[in-house]
């Protein structure tokens, strides 16, 4: 055959493939719907290696013991009743080494069972709390499992957990179970078990899950297939079939959107918000957006051993410098609020009074004139022995949204005089050696996620800052030390009754907003595209997905 | 012959050899871990599980001791386990591997099925019309920038004409060939219009560099026809550079096409190694880049075989020269 022929004869067939396919619009049959994230999960464990993509998918396939719902209250998600002091499920105790404890007795539903059709019992409780506590396991974050220091199992679905620590969060237990059917061999060998467990094995075995649907197959780094549960003991889901399709380049993800390759992009692990609000410009009239602001919390950290940051009155001259309520509109269309401290303001321990920096340009120039740097020379401040006041902000290389937030903030600072450069790094580098080891200079803009009251204990306790006598543990990159600070976090974290709590939180925020040892930004929103046509879909706020509801998602009357 | 093959593997494997530990050193000397990563996204681990974690992964080790026991393991046939995808190396391997090779083969054919008679037919006219054209064209795709030409043929195939899927590689519709290459057809199609026009490029160079020969102005003064001097006469002589450019995107066959494979949501090697190094996964991208740098030589390989076949001067034994 000869090039030309042959060259004809390829275009003939993938005319005829297009023409014979056609684009899948999930909506038009709308008993299948496909999901579009940006992230794949590296594993399918639940409890090894966190990571958003993984908590939404699994959202629909089990559920924890207790989670936030979207209006930020605990609910009970498998058990019968959630454990309060005042029922008498939760018993304050004194641990066997003398500390102040508290036992919680929570009972799984009697219908619960695995989607193998295996009862779910309290031998699977107690498997996954013995893998979480192996050192060699892989679990990360084993703080939980080392508080929780014994388990009664009294029958097959009642059990009291032991902590040694009576903490107001004693009930919000977010324990995901691990079958023991089918893992417990796996285990045999704990260091081997985080490669041998059957997540990762035979990740669409229905004997894992236990939630409205089962994985029913997996395609790594490209898409999960999920089926309703026939032995789901909840309200039936709607959807025949979920798909959830992985597309990493978000205008790439925009377009399958557009396409009706993918029905809808999920908020938790989606694109960002500029996109977004440049999507509903163009599409918002085919789409459903929602913003929902929660508790990722953008900031910018200051290194308080730079001796220019170590002055509070040039702490406070660089937030009142900035214009923060004007980049939120301006940027974010206001779908972003401005932080003033870090609490969310939709949490109920938010201080509705506390300080605020409104944008103060004149304020900021007489704090930083009393801080001495009063001489202006080439547009930039300099202090008495000719020093500039210069410094460098640090953020994440690529990410679009902090680049240009930091663009505007370092052009709002010029304009008082204070000269700050850019210098971005890639985030595994960022995160990996700058941030976690305290080697920015002056600034490093980044955002922390967190629960309804998170105690910020790693991030402001001067007991948790990294330094290489303690290996660079704990997440206190400012350098902060307050001893009333310290105390507060300790007392909070103890303290059971809500009034006195709040009033803890009110002073903790008082100090955090007149210390600044934190520039507070704004609360990143999600942005959730959907179709018009789906109903159901509550965004949350918290690291909680819309997924744990998955089976009220409907298609809309 | 013999003996040229087994200097030839002697020298692959020393390459593979070095190739490996420059890989591993240089991935150790990447600033950060999976651990730190970790931390970064869960503010409540606390350095004790820090430090656990790093002597969980070995990461506690120094780069040379980490990589020798790499090594060990390796010859004995254990390859490892991929950190971020939690299965053994070759499992995950495997199939990007496979989606790769039939998205970057299906490419390399049809550019090569294009590409070559369009050089060949500029090089026989040269400075006319036709010539100018196929340059012109051969430029524009030599200068559109992939990620681009993926995202125009997503959104007019897909979004404004709705008639071939945006991306991934089918499932819904339960598989089979001809779904599997209805998702195919954009990123091939994106990956063949951006190789064209440098086949073209070479195919004209070479074929215009051996139209100057004396033997072809021999065999034209014979009186042989147009077609038969090109076909029969340059075409071999001229295909020696494009062969060798050829060999060298075998390699790349299984490396992939990382900015068409994230725009596409395609599964390949491309995507895979990049994630892997990004996330520390050292087994996965070490065996990933070995495996490309492997096929590279091989491809090597097949390009010296085929020079010989392509010239009877040259031989086994000047090759290995």
């Amino acid at each position: 055959m000869a090039p030309t022929a042959r060259l004809a004869a390829a275009l003939i067939v993938i005319v005829g493939l297009a023409l014979a396919g056609g684009s899948r619009g999930a909506s038009a049959a709308n008993d299948e719907l496909v999901i579009g994230l940006s992230q794949f999960p590296s594993t399918f464990h639940p409890n090894i290696d966190p990571m958003m993509a993984k908590t939404y998918i699994l959202g629909m396939t089990r559920r924890p013991l207790t989670a936030y719902d979207k209006d930020w209250g605990l609910v009970c998600m498998l058990c019968v009743e959630l454990p309060t002091v005042e029922n008498g499920l939760a018993v304050p105790e004194t641990t066997p080494d003398g500390k102040r404890g508290v036992a919680v007795t929570f009972t799984i539903p009697e219908e619960a069972v695995w989607g193998d059709g295996e009862p779910i019992t309290t031998e699977d409780v107690i498997f996954t709390w013995q893998i979480g506590r192996h050192p060699k396991s892989g679990v990360g974050n084993a703080e939980f499992y080392r508080s929780l220091y014994s388990i009664d199992a009294h029958d097959s679905k009642t059990f009291t957990l032991h902590f040694d620590k009576l903490t107001f969060d004693y009930n919000a237990i977010a324990l995901s179970l691990v079958p023991e059917h089918l893992d417990r061999a796996k285990f045999a060998d704990p260091q081997e078990y985080k490669h041998r467990t059957t997540f990762d094995t035979d990740t669409a075995n229905a004997g894992l899950y236990f939630g409205p649907y089962l994985i029913a197959d997996v395609v790594s780094g490209s898409h999960v297939v999920l089926e309703p549960n026939p032995k789901w003991w909840g309200a039936k889901p709607r959807f025949k079939r979920i798909m959830v399709r992985v597309v990493e380049n978000t205008a790439a993800l925009e377009a399958n959107l557009l396409s009706g390759a993918i029905d809808m992009i999920a908020g938790e692990v989606g694109i960002a918000i500029d996109q977004a609000l440049a999507f509903e410009k163009r599409h918002g009239q085919r789409f459903d957006i929602r913003y929902k602001p929660g508790l990722i919390y953008e900031h910018i950290d200051l290194n308080l051993d730079n001796p220019i940051l170590a002055d509070k009155r040039v702490r406070k001259a660089l937030v009142f410098a900035l214009d923060r309520e004007a980049i939120s509109r301006q940027l974010f269309e206001g779908r972003q609020p401005v932080a003033h401290s870090n609490v969310n303001p939709l949490d109920w321990v938010f201080a509705e009074e506390g300080l605020r920096y409104a944008y103060d340009p004149g304020r900021a120039d007489r704090l930083l004139d009393e801080a001495g740097w009063s001489t202006m020379l080439d547009g930039v401040r300099h202090n008495a022995d000719g020093a500039p006041l210069r410094f460098e902000i640090m953020t994440t290389a690529g990410n679009r949204t902090r680049e240009l937030v930091e663009q505007v903030l370092q052009s709002q600072w010029k304009a008082r005089g204070i000269d700050v450069r850019i210098r971005n790094e890639p985030a595994r580098v960022f995160f990996g050696k700058t941030v976690t080891e305290r080697r920015f200079g002056a600034m490093a803009m980044f955002a922390w996620i967190s629960s309804p009251e998170s105690v910020p204990r790693t991030t402001l306790h001067s007991a948790h800052i990294p330094m290489s006598e303690n290996n660079y543990g704990g997440q206190n990159y400012t350098g902060f030390k307050n001893a009333e600070v310290d105390s507060l976090v300790e007392r909070i974290e103890v303290e059971l009754d809500r009034e006195t709590r709040r009033g803890l939180w009110h002073r903790l925020q008082e100090i955090y907003v007149d210390e600044l040892p934190v520039i507070p930004l704004y609360f990143r929103a999600n942005a959730f595209v959907l179709p018009r046509w789906l109903a159901g879909v509550e965004p949350t706020g918290h690291q909680y997905p819309t997924t744990l509801w998955v089976e009220t998602w409907r298609t809309a009357p | 012959m013999i003996r040229y093959l087994t200097g030839r593997l002697f020298q692959s494997l020393v390459v593979l050899a070095v190739m490996s530990f420059v890989i591993y050193a240089l991935m150790g000397l990447m600033p950060g871990d999976p651990v730190d990563l970790m931390i970064s996204a869960d503010p409540d681990v606390t350095p004790a599980d820090a430090a656990r974690l790093r002597a969980l992964y070995g990461l506690d080790q120094p780069v040379l001791q980490r990589y020798g026991n790499w090594l060990a393991a390796a010859l004995s046939g254990d390859l490892g386990y991929s950190r971020t995808h939690a299965r053994p190396v070759l499992d995950v391997l495997w199939p990007a591997l496979g989606n790769t090779a039939r998205l970057l083969g299906a490419a390399l054919i049809l550019s090569l099925a294009v590409g070559l008679p369009a050089g060949i037919v500029a090089a026989t006219r040269p400075h006319s019309a036709i010539d100018y054209t196929i340059n012109l064209m051969a430029f524009a795709g030599v200068s559109v920038p992939p990620f681009w030409l993926a995202l125009l043929l997503i959104i007019l195939f897909a979004v404004m004409l709705g008639v071939l899927p945006a991306g991934g590689i089918g499932a819904l519709a339960g598989g089979g060939f001809w779904e599997s290459a209805r998702f195919a057809v954009l990123p091939v199609a994106s990956l063949t219009l951006a190789s064209i026009g440098g086949h073209t490029r070479y195919a004209r160079a070479a074929m215009i560099e051996t139209l100057r020969q004396d033997f072809i102005r021999t065999a034209r003064a014979k009186g042989l026809s147009r077609a038969r001097v090109v076909v029969g006469h340059a075409l071999r002589n001229a295909m020696i550079p494009v062969v060798t450019i050829v060999a060298l995107e075998f390699g790349y066959l299984f490396s992939g096409a990382l900015i068409t494979e994230t725009v596409f949501a395609f599964p390949g090697m491309g995507k895979l190694i990049f994630d892997a190094i990004m996330g520390n996964d050292f087994n996965l991208a070490l065996v990933a880049l070995l495996f490309a740098t492997a096929l590279t030589l091989f491809g090597n390989f097949l390009a010296d075989a085929a020079y010989v076949w392509l010239d009877p001067r040259i031989s086994f034994r000047s090759a290995n020269v």
